[in-house]
């Protein structure tokens, strides 16, 4: 049991890390990113890639500094 | 273009990797038994040789381009939004800077509390340092299989982590301590942008995103995220006027 608590907790560190809601982000990030790019254009989608890693970036820095919700 | 994006890519990665992964086998080194401490780094590097060239082979086989460069694409991203937000922290000063000095000083601390062995095999030298280094190495496998596998070019990503090692590890062996003045954070912010454009660049192929002026685009992702960053620095600088919030942290090894 203990090494598969320690199996799962570094597979959890090495690819989410100690801030869950980037990786979250990005999973929705990329779910509208290929809506846009079936709905809208694969060009515009591009725009939906920058945009919301900037918005992922900027919402995990304010939760770090003390942003609530 | 891509080529060198590549090649500084891997080597950046690596270096921050194996100057934190030097500190501790310094450490046990210095404290306990040289022997066992590089069998142990021997083990770790033999065990990462064996994952990356299986993981690599499977990857360049059985996996259809854009669905790596999907799957690649968002972990880099998570990767590197991981590293620029501890970076842009610790340059506004609301985290402590990696202190590699501090980092020695608790691991040989650590190391000369279990009883040292003279002779035959320290398995506590070998455990930590193999430990180390194959953590420290595993995001560097990863880094250079796929950033290697997406541009269709693993040697030269290969290449990029050798010469980054051979630097290291000199640099190590030559002043016999940790490699404190290496500006450590500098480097872990260039390596989390070039993982960020990197990962944006490949998620955005993989779903189908046409970029304008295609590999050129990567110039642009960068320099976006680049101001992005720099920008974040001044906006999470804490004021004279607000009051401090608690998020210093302790460093420490591989954070």
């Amino acid at each position: 049991m203990r090494y598969a608590e320690a199996f799962f907790h570094f597979w959890y560190d090495f690819l989410i890390g100690d801030e869950w809601r980037i990786a979250a982000g990005i999973v929705i990030v990329l779910l509208l990113t290929a809506a846009a790019v079936h709905g809208v254009s694969a060009r515009a989608a591009g725009g939906v890639v920058l945009a919301g890693v900037l918005l992922v970036e900027a919402y995990a820095l304010w939760k770090a500094v003390g942003g609530k919700g | 273009m891509s080529d060198v994006f590549l090649f500084l890519s891997a080597g950046l990665a690596s270096a921050v990797e194996f100057v934190e992964a030097l500190t501790i086998v310094l450490a046990v080194g210095l404290t306990r038994q040289w022997r066992s401490t590089l069998i142990g780094v021997a083990a770790a590097a033999a065990a990462l040789g064996v994952g990356v060239a299986i993981f690599g082979a499977a990857l360049v086989a059985f996996v259809p381009l854009d669905a790596l460069r999907l799957v690649v694409g968002g972990f880099l991203l998570v990767f590197g939004l991981q590293w620029v937000r501890k970076a842009v922290l610790r340059a506004a000063g609301r985290k402590a800077l990696h202190d590699e000095d501090a980092i020695f000083a608790r691991e040989r601390d650590e190391a000369a509390q279990h009883a040292v062995v003279a002779q035959g095999m320290d398995w506590y030298a070998f455990t930590v340092s193999f430990k180390g280094v194959f953590l420290e190495g595993a995001e560097v496998a990863f880094i250079v299989v796929t950033f290697g596998t997406n541009a269709k070019n693993i040697p030269l990503a290969a290449l990029g982590s050798l010469v980054a090692a051979v630097l290291v590890i000199g640099a190590g062996v030559l002043l016999h301590k940790p490699l404190a003045a290496v500006p450590e954070n500098t480097l872990k912010f260039a390596v989390g942008l070039m993982l960020t454009t990197f990962g944006a660049f490949w998620a955005g192929e993989g779903l189908g995103v046409s970029w304008p002026g295609e590999d050129l685009a990567i110039l642009g992702l960068l320099a976006v995220f680049v101001v992005a960053a720099w920008l974040a620095v001044w906006a999470v600088r804490p004021r004279p006027s607000i009051r401090p919030t608690p998020t210093r942290l302790r460093p420490e090894a591989g954070d």
